[in-house]
């Protein structure tokens, strides 16, 4: 309503914008207004589906028998509490992303610490590293289960001799060797980042107190690093604990439910089985265990924060 | 490390122990692109060949199975949810550093936590949702997903680069009687451009790639390049020159790329919080 009194853009220049908001609503109105489109569509595509969810998740509805859609209140995710794919699922799902962060950090680590000294052709050593992260996650599954696990003519068997089946044998490392190829690049790119903001003068200072070249490894640059192996960590478990092509072409979930995670499941659940409302239920017991975890997260990012008021 | 004739044989060692660690990773690139240029009878030797006379066969029959439609429908789910997440999240990304509204912490963890939200709890209602609107298999569908997916993404990248803009510059504008219009547009952008290059690359990088929204939600029409791929997924009449040729092609845009903006890259992957 504000709005119609206000003559032109004009008064604008007249303070500038530094201080905080104080103003009235008008002032707010404007500070507010590049913000509420994508505030607006970003709670439109996600907070309302989730809202559907939760509603979903108490009906027992399973598409292929139409017309029943009863509600059922918590039966759902009683029987979801209780079922032993889910619990596999929640398991796998537990060692997939903790397996391949924790690896894929600590490679990416080593990779790091390699490229943070000058040597030569440390450019193009650096692209090689990191085009795995760049390769299509769907191709480079395809890759890794036909090129290199494969039985008959894959390279690891090229290589090692014998004739194992990687997949059906070391279903879960199969899996999680193509993640860690992955995200080792993509760690090492963050940590090198840290190194790489270290300073140098400090290093020469405890060199020259006959620090040797471990000591100043553990006592100075770990302690530097841990900001960046947080973070990286973080990330990865964002995108990890999601995992999906992967699984879904390497091992479809198997043999059994040997690899089959919580994404995998649900969507078995959903698209295979057609059992919406436990599809429902299930998406919100992950949805409650990613909050959990996503407390810790944040916290992890509000260290961020702090640093970058210090700077 | 004593005298200059050892640290520069470390520096060998260094750099050999470097570069092997490089090619070790980048193998993998490698054996499949050579693959990609095979006569299926060799790329399915076994043991497998090193030499063999390059043949172009496995990319004829990826555009004989017409692979096309596909990278094409990947081509506009990106460029469209790219630009579309840029034109939502810089104006966000203002308000959330330079001209920071109240609470604006808790809105930028707001963006942060929609991403921490598996997209696999959402699908159901979404997949629902879409079908009664008669929108699956429809690449606009793709784009508002893809736009919805990358957007807090951009927000916290473009607001870390915004932050990097010099308040005093903007001061003087103000003071030279730029109004708010000619302060963005001369002042502003300028300086953030290579941010807002980096920022789109990232969001066309994740759409470029993304599978799960794509196999469930799209089909013929809307297919996306992963898709394509997926009917390679069975081992029964697998053709592996012909899968290399495909996987190759469809992963050369996000690496081309990729190589080309090293350093953005970083920076966008970390959100905008390492340098």
């Amino acid at each position: 309503m504000t709005q119609t009194i206000r003559p032109a853009p004009a008064p604008a220049r007249k303070k500038p914008p530094a201080p905080p908001a104080r103003g009235g609503a008008r002032e707010r109105l404007i500070r507010r207004a590049p913000l509420l489109p994508a505030l607006v569509f970003a709670i439109v595509v996600t907070q309302i589906p989730f809202l559907v969810t939760i509603y979903l998740s108490t009906l027992s509805w399973n598409a292929l028998r139409p017309g029943e859609r009863d509600f059922v209140g918590l039966a759902n995710y009683a029987d979801v509490l209780t079922d032993d794919r889910l619990r596999a699922a929640l398991v796998n799902t537990v060692v997939l992303t903790a397996g391949a962060v924790v690896l894929s950090v600590l490679l990416g680590l080593g990779l790091a610490v390699l490229l943070d000294r000058r040597f030569p052709g440390r450019g193009v050593v650096r692209t090689l590293l990191i085009t795995p992260f760049l390769v299509m996650p769907m191709a480079a599954a395809l890759l890794w289960k036909h090129a290199f696990y494969n039985p008959a003519y894959g390279l690891v068997n090229g290589v090692l001799g014998g004739s194992t089946d990687w997949v059906s044998s070391y279903p879960m490392a199969s899996v999680v060797a193509t993640l860690v190829w992955q995200w080792s690049p993509f760690m090492m790119l963050i940590i090198l980042a840290g190194l790489q903001s270290q300073s140098q003068e400090t290093v020469e200072a405890a060199r020259v107190d006959g620090a040797g070249p471990w000591q100043v490894f553990t006592r100075l640059t770990l302690p530097h690093l841990r900001p960046y192996l947080e973070l990286g960590a973080l990330l990865g478990s964002i995108y990890l604990v999601q995992t999906f092509d992967a699984v879904f072409t390497i091992t479809q979930g198997g043999p059994g439910t040997a690899t089959t995670n919580l994404p995998y499941e649900i969507y078995l659940t959903t698209f295979r089985k057609f059992e919406y409302g436990e599809a429902a239920a299930a998406g919100v017991v992950v949805v409650i265990g990613t909050i959990i975890v996503a407390t810790f997260a944040l916290r992890v990012i509000s260290g961020l924060f702090r640093m970058e008021d210090h700077r | 490390m004593s005298g200059r004739g050892a640290s520069r044989w470390g520096t060998v060692a260094w750099a050999v122990g470097a570069w092997a660690a490089g090619l070790f990773f980048f193998f993998p690139v490698l054996w499949m692109v050579l693959t990609g240029f095979k006569r299926e009878v060799d790329a399915a030797s076994n043991p497998p060949t090193w030499t063999f006379t390059p043949v172009l066969d496995g990319y004829r029959q990826v555009f004989d199975r017409d692979i096309t439609p596909y990278l094409l429908n990947s081509l506009t789910a990106s460029l469209v949810s790219t630009a579309l997440v840029l034109l939502l999240a810089t104006p966000a990304a203002y308000a959330l550093s330079l001209r920071p509204v109240g609470k604006w912490r808790d809105v930028l963890f707001f963006f942060i936590s929609t991403k921490m939200l598996p997209a696999v709890a959402a699908l159901l209602p979404i997949y629902l949702l879409v079908r009664e609107l008669g929108m699956l298999d429809n690449i606009w569908t793709m784009v508002v997903l893809y736009t919805s997916m990358n957007l807090p993404l951009a927000v916290w990248m473009m607001r870390s680069f915004l932050l990097e803009v010099p308040p005093a510059l903007i001061e003087a504008a103000a003071v030279d009687g730029a109004g708010l219009g000619t302060t963005i547009r001369k002042v502003l952008l300028p300086l953030v451009a290579p941010g807002l290059a980096a920022t789109a690359l990232i969001c066309f990088i994740f759409s470029w790639n993304e599978f799960f929204f794509a196999v469930n939600l799209t089909a013929t029409n809307a297919g996306t390049s992963p898709i394509f791929l997926v009917g390679f997924i069975s081992s029964e009449g697998l053709f592996l020159a012909r899968l290399c040729a495909a996987a190759t092609l469809v992963s050369l845009p996000v690496v081309l790329a990729g190589w080309f903006a090293q350093k953005q890259l970083v920076r966008g992957l970390s959100m905008g919080a390492v340098k």
